[in-house]
């Protein structure tokens, strides 16, 4: 039960835990203190550090600006107007605030308002729910569409939306790159034929694709009720991400050990039998090697795609608090930067996780 | 000794009558290389009985493993011919199976689905309850009846093998190839799987080709064993029927008076040409 424990918490990549339990179960508590001590207090000690720097920098820059206020201030309307500047910022009056880098208590409070706005729009979604339901269930009757809450989403809404569009994305890229890559990994000749093209296109910036998938869906989709922003956003992550898949998969299936190749020869298999039985499972490794890389490059580009395509999710969220300039937009987008770093480690914990479980071990 | 050694005059019963399983006619090999291509294996000729166990003994790099390779199909042959039971082979296939120098075990799988993926393109249309007996059969025959289910990487090395083992039996082949098959095994597990491999066979009859460079394996093993001058140009040197009894105890063997004759014949073999 125990074993069972520390190995299924080691596969979801909770190891670090490993020694606290240990400790608790009282197996050499004194050796297994140390080691969570070693692995998981100090990095969190690295934490406070990290926080301590933030504040004490914050602070700095915070002072550097309200003197330079109070000093234009007192240079362009005198003595009083300098005065009244340093009283209205010691006031702490949102109108003359300094805009800099937010302190992590400011950053922390915006989180806090930022939940408090969730639960308000989530409140007046169900409100808004509960009005329709009868007339949507009366168009639905008629054949008609129902009617949606078009209000502004919340935060939380932003992150969903994200989180639909890279794994939107990332499907993309697994239903391309991998059979593409299979197909090239096969032969030597369409590998090298391939092989120039895949590394001028692989460099290309996330922009770049964007502007190209806008060029193609601007023509192909002219259905008005589609939501043009987020196929091409979608479309956009996929084609930037696909490449380390494509590039794994087609490695991965052109090595293939000799011995498994041999044995497949032996017993003869035919083409489809060798490539499923044999080729595949021995080029897992490698693929989903890829395929982790995929998504955490999915997620870094999403953000820069969702602002330039206007479409909503995190990335035009960050924008439009950079347009918006309201006090608390600083320390908003630094909320937003910590939930994308929170989110992507989580993305890549989860897809580690599926790759120890689809992978063997070589012996 | 030299009367010992006199092949005309030594019989061996399970052999008499048997027509030949394996020709190999003027085999040559060549790899091309960059300073000119270099001979490994020239004007060779070998055959084998049906039912007889052949190993082939050399130094290392003397072109054994590529003369197996080229049975087994995985291999092209420079010149020559090989005729597997009166027919030219083309490419590898199940009636030739192979027991690799490393396991070669799909580590994806078990035991079982090792052996079952052999078997299924052997026995098409067999039942699935048959398919499963004979995996079954062979796994326990070489000791693994317990851990038909275990993965093939939570096995040890031998372990590994005596599935390899089990896999190449349960293809039924005309020929069984084995290149080196203990050689990566601690000499204890390699003395078992020996035995076991001999257990099987007694029971199979299979004609069998093993390379080994273990003299002892060699006498063990075979009803002859086949000496390979070393490479370039490398050619059968001389050869050694090995008349003992079948089926044959490791202990007997050791302890026949004449077991000593025949080592320090490969042996002297090996040691000046």
């Amino acid at each position: 039960m125990k074993d069972k424990t520390i190995k299924s918490m080691r596969f979801m990549g909770l190891g670090f835990l490993e020694p606290l339990f240990k400790t608790i179960s009282g197996e050499e508590p004194k050796k297994n203190l140390s080691i969570f001590i070693k692995k998981s207090l100090f990095p969190l000690a690295s934490i406070f550090i990290f926080i301590l720097f933030w504040h004490l920098g914050a602070t700095a820059l915070f002072n550097k600006e309200a003197d330079a206020r109070i000093e234009k201030a007192r240079t362009e309307q005198g003595e009083e107007a300098a005065i009244a500047m340093a009283e209205c910022i010691a006031s702490g009056d949102i109108s003359c605030q300094p805009n800099t880098l937010p302190s992590p208590k400011q950053v922390y409070q915006a989180y806090l308002a930022l939940w408090k706005d969730h639960l308000q729009i989530a409140e007046k979604k169900d409100e808004f729910e509960e009005k329709v339901s009868k007339t949507n269930a009366e168009r639905q009757k008629q054949g008609l569409a129902p009617i949606t809450y078009t209000g502004r989403p919340s935060f939380l809404d932003q992150i969903g939306t994200s989180l639909k569009t890279v794994a939107a994305g990332f499907l993309l890229a697994l239903f391309v790159a991998v059979p593409i890559g299979i197909i090239i990994g096969l032969s030597e000749v369409l590998r090298n034929s391939f092989n120039w093209l895949i590394q001028i296109l692989k460099p290309v910036s996330p922009v770049v694709w964007l502007l190209l998938v806008f060029m193609i869906v601007k023509t192909v989709i002219t259905d008005p009720n589609m939501d043009k922003s987020f196929i091409i956003s979608f479309i956009s992550v996929g084609l930037c991400a696909m490449w380390a898949t494509l590039v794994n998969t087609s490695m991965g299936v052109a090595n293939v050990d000799k011995d498994y190749m041999n044995v497949s020869k032996v017993l003869k298999l035919s083409i489809g039998k060798q490539i499923f039985k044999i080729i595949l499972p021995a080029s897992f490794p490698l693929i989903f090697t890829g395929l982790r890389i995929t998504v955490s490059v999915a997620w870094m580009v999403l953000i820069a795609i969702e602002l330039l395509a206007q479409s909503p999710g995190l990335g035009s969220f960050v924008w439009e608090e950079f347009q918006n300039g309201a006090s608390d937009s600083n320390a908003k987008i630094i909320v937003a930067m910590f939930v994308i770093g929170i989110i992507g480690f989580l993305l890549d914990r989860i897809m580690l996780t599926v790759q120890n479980f689809m992978t063997f071990n070589k012996a | 000794m030299e009367a010992l050694l006199n092949k005309e005059s030594l019989y061996i019963p399970h052999l008499e009558g048997q027509p030949d399983m394996l020709r190999c006619e003027e085999i040559r090999k060549v790899y091309p290389t960059p300073k000119g291509d270099y001979v490994v294996l020239d004007d060779l000729h070998l055959s084998i009985r049906k039912g007889e166990f052949v190993s082939i003994i050399g130094h290392s790099g003397c072109g054994k493993s590529t003369l197996l390779t080229m049975i087994a199909g995985l291999n092209d042959i420079t010149a020559g011919h090989i005729n597997v039971d009166q027919k030219a082979i083309s490419g590898a296939g199940p009636d030739r199976a192979v027991v690799f120098q490393s396991p070669s075990l799909l580590p994806w799988l078990t035991a079982l689905q090792n052996v079952m993926i052999g078997v299924k393109q052997v026995f098409p249309h067999a039942s699935k309850a048959e398919k499963l007996e004979i995996c079954k059969y062979y796994l326990d025959k070489v000791g693994l009846g317990n851990d038909f289910n275990k993965k093939a990487t939570s096995l040890s090395q031998g372990m590994q093998q005596r599935v390899g083992i089990a896999r190449a039996f349960a293809l039924k082949p005309k020929i069984l190839l084995l290149d080196e098959p203990f050689g990566m095994l601690d000499s204890l597990t390699r003395g078992e799987l020996q035995d076991v491999l001999l257990e099987i066979w007694q029971k199979e009859k299979i004609t069998a080709v093993a390379i080994t460079h273990d003299v002892d394996e060699s006498i063990f093993l075979a009803d002859r064993v086949i000496m390979m001058t070393s490479g370039p140009y490398a050619k059968i040197g001389d050869e050694l029927v090995i008349p003992f009894e079948r089926p044959r105890v490791r202990k007997e063997v050791l302890e026949h008076p004449e077991y000593y004759d025949y080592r320090a014949y490969l042996m002297d073999f090996l040691n000046h040409k």
